[in-house]
């Protein structure tokens, strides 16, 4: 269990993503007295605003950075700091690359004396929506409104997640900059070998699963001790069922989302997946090392993953395997394509609203959704950013590829889901519904109970702070 | 010179004490306060609230699930590994066989002492990477590999809701037994050896020594491991975080009020709940360490 790729996990498995309507409209309020004024600044600093320097940074103020140091490094924060300093030759950059983000900015939170930037993320990032509830993140509508690097708005040269995953209560308060993409995963060139084409609909699903299991192979394995992997499947079943509503109601947590058609229909196909002998034996209590390496050993064709999948078993993955992403398959009656997927944003960028230069983090944030920052930041991590067209003349990987055809393929049918960081609590309740399931301890009725159990808990409880989506 | 005395003395016990109230005390007292208030562990306001955290903690099915199992293994825990360094204390001592030297442990015992001490030089984090690798789910995992040798189905272990709690007590009872073993091992080792020469020569067995002699001579010292173990299974953070799904188990079957704690305090910004917890926990605590060394209170021997 080595700690980069621990860190790498959480990074992605608990993205601190939020948001509740995509602002109809765009919502023009701006909103420089959103920080609830106390002792820190507005989102206009002291300095003169003008076409470069939209949020009137003061040039000589100094700018404090903490950037999660974890699967993507911090490497990327320093160029854009570069990117920084030729703005204001006259600033004084913090840079503090650290793991153990809440350890170490807790107290300066509690002190009233937080950084001007900080990428909170990783297994030790900070509550973020109560963070948000609290009032403590600067409004981001300033930054999204203003005029981007490249020309245009900022808001129209990031994908609409970058801005949904960081609404709350209808203000975008947090960028998720890494975009990420779920589905399944197999070996291009296994699949090659043996001829096998990949299933659209569950029909050709479980034909293939049966050839797979007949050619000695797991048609499937999942990272079982960490249930959120295999509950991507599970969600993008239901999902592509019944359309983005399901996504949104369970969010909402309206009453009996859990029971719907379709995510009794998803629970009855994971279900099915497990009862006729498809997962591979014992996966269910392996880590993602431990089942990602037998994936990349050959000993099961699919595994459900994020887009860092190839990144993080590439000193694990034999030469010759040839790591892609796949859709998941239709269930009969499914409304959204095939081709679309659930894709989120990741690596939560916050300007705390008591920090002492606001209108510099800002700019921060300005330059990090360049095309030119977002194209360092790829380049550097091999993971794509929620920015527009900035990776034009990279080199991709085949997984890569597969990831950037998905998501473009997926289009405005993509889908996400938030309820695991608006109701924290929850989540682990439906993951441990979601592991029983998979484990072949729950049917798909006893699952559904379960998990709407847990949505009622959040709905009841008195310190939630309930949103709602659709 | 009495005045002297007690500047001596206040000038050594003023740093430590300071330092005790500094890092110990006053922790101990903020978490009390902020059990009675919303805290959410990062934001400098927050409201009293009086007893609601309490309130709440009486329906949370999963704090009440992880209560259950802390009381499993507080039951199971300290028994098993006294009993086993006892026994295995003994043997090391005077279970060998009986020569002309007299009273001795079996053959190799320094040998075993060392084994025995093994996991405790090993971290907890590292006891429980270790274990959850030798119980691997798969069919080819190290202990399930042996399980096949024997004709036996591979188990899930820490992924069966119904033994993964079992897997976790074994794990604490393995990095356990070799401390308590070495401790009893000292123990023993001050009882005279004529006590139990003269036991010998009155014809008392293995067994009759182990209980009338070994077992009263060292209560003290099993009165004390006793109270160690009882709050080493109140905690168990470590080892479920690592070792087990979720963490928490399959099922929340292996969850623990520890975890809890740190869930609630950390992940899901309730740090005023999560204080609650910590109350209640050091309550349990202080009362369970009371009521052990109450009931196992005996009669000094002297000798």
């Amino acid at each position: 269990m080595s700690l980069p790729n621990e860190h790498s996990r959480r990074v992605f498995m608990q993205r601190a993503v939020l948001a509740s309507v995509l602002a109809a409209g765009g919502a023009g309020t701006l909103s420089a007295c959103a920080s609830g004024g106390s002792s820190g600044g507005a989102s206009t600093g002291e300095g003169e605003v003008s076409a470069d320097n939209p949020f009137g940074v003061a040039p000589d103020a100094p700018l404090d950075v903490v950037i999660f140091k974890g699967g993507y490094g911090d490497d990327y924060a320093k160029f854009h700091e570069e990117l920084y300093k030729k703005q204001f030759a006259d600033a004084e950059i913090t840079h503090a690359g650290i793991t153990d983000i809440r350890q170490q900015l807790q107290p300066r939170f509690n002190g009233g004396n937080p950084p001007d930037v900080i990428d909170n993320s990783g297994a030790e990032k900070l509550p973020i929506s109560t963070l948000a509830d609290t009032g403590q993140l600067s409004d981001l509508t300033a930054l999204f409104d203003a005029e981007s690097i490249d020309g245009g708005s900022v808001r129209d040269g990031v994908l609409p997640v970058a801005i949904e995953a960081g609404l709350y209560d209808d203000k975008p308060l947090v960028l998720n900059y890494a975009l990420e993409c779920y589905g399944m995963w197999y070996d291009q060139a296994l699949f090659d070998s043996k001829g096998w084409a990949l299933p659209e609909t569950w029909a050709d699903f479980m034909a293939l699963c049966e050839e797979i299991k007949g050619a000695g192979i797991a048609p499937m394995a999942h990272q079982g001790k960490y249930p959120y992997y295999i509950q991507q499947f599970l969600m993008d079943l239901a999902v592509k069922h019944g359309g983005q509503e399901v996504a949104f109601a369970i969010d909402s947590l309206e009453p009996d989302a859990w029971k719907s058609e379709s995510m009794v229909a998803a629970a009855e196909a994971l279900a099915e997946v497990k009862g006729k002998g498809y997962m591979l034996d014992g996966t269910e209590g392996l880590d993602h090392i431990q089942s990602q390496t037998a994936w990349n050993e050959g000993k099961a064709a699919f595994i459900p993953c994020g887009s860092w999948l190839e990144n993080e078993q590439k000193s694990v993955a034999p030469a010759e395997f040839v790591t892609t992403v796949a859709p998941t398959p239709l269930l009969d009656g499914a409304k959204l394509p095939y081709g679309s997927t659930r894709i989120s944003a990741a690596e939560a960028f916050i300007v705390p609203s008591k920090a002492k230069n606001v209108a510099g983090g800002m700019e921060f944030l300005r330059i990090m959704l360049s095309k030119e920052g977002a194209a360092k930041f790829t380049e550097l991590t091999a993971a794509p950013t929620v920015v527009k067209d900035a990776v034009g003349g990279l080199d991709l990987t085949p997984a890569a590829a597969s990831v950037q055809a998905l998501v473009e393929s997926g289009g405005d049918d993509n889908w996400n889901y938030y309820y695991d960081v608006w109701y924290t609590p929850m989540d682990p309740k439906i993951q441990s519904a979601v592991a029983e399931l998979a484990a072949g301890r729950l049917d798909a009725t006893g699952f559904c109970d379960a998990a709407q159990k847990a949505a009622d808990e959040a709905a009841a409880d008195p310190t939630t702070n309930k949103r709602t989506r659709g | 010179m009495q005045h002297g005395r007690y500047r001596f003395v206040v000038g050594f016990l003023v740093v430590p004490l300071a330092l005790y109230g500094v890092f110990v005390i006053s922790p101990f007292v903020q978490a009390f306060y902020y059990s009675l208030t919303n805290w959410t562990g990062v934001s400098p306001e927050f409201e009293f609230v009086g007893l609601e955290n309490f309130r709440r903690l009486a329906d949370d099915s999963v704090f009440l699930r992880a209560i259950r199992n802390n009381v499993l293994l507080l039951v199971v825990v300290p028994v098993v590994t006294i009993a086993l360094a006892l026994l295995y204390a003994f043997l090391l001592n005077v279970g060998g066989r009986v020569g002309a030297a007299g009273v001795r442990g079996v053959r190799g015992s320094d040998f075993y002492k060392l084994v025995f001490f093994m996991p405790q030089v090993l971290s907890v984090p590292v006891i429980a990477v270790i274990w959850s690798v030798i119980m691997s789910p798969t069919s080819d995992g190290l202990l399930n590999s042996v399980l096949g040798v024997l004709g036996l189905e591979p188990s899930r272990f820490l992924a069966n809701p119904d033994i993964a709690l079992w897997c976790v007590v074994w794990v604490m009872v393995w990095g356990s037994v070799g401390f308590y073993l070495v401790l009893f091992n000292a123990a023993m080792t001050s009882i005279p050896r004529d006590v139990f020469e003269a036991a010998l020569i009155d014809g008392a067995g293995r067994v009759a020594t182990f209980t009338r002699i070994t077992i009263p001579l060292l209560w003290d010292t099993i009165q004390t491991s006793w109270v160690y173990l009882a709050i080493l299974a109140l905690d168990a953070y470590a080892l479920v975080a690592v070792m087990t799904a979720g963490p928490g188990g399959p099922d929340n079957s292996t969850q623990v009020i520890a975890l809890q704690i740190a869930s609630n305090g950390f992940q899901f910004g309730q740090a005023g709940y999560a204080s609650a917890m910590g109350v209640v926990l050091f309550f349990a605590t202080l009362v369970i360490a009371a009521i052990m060394l109450r009931i196992t209170r005996r009669e000094q021997i002297e000798y």
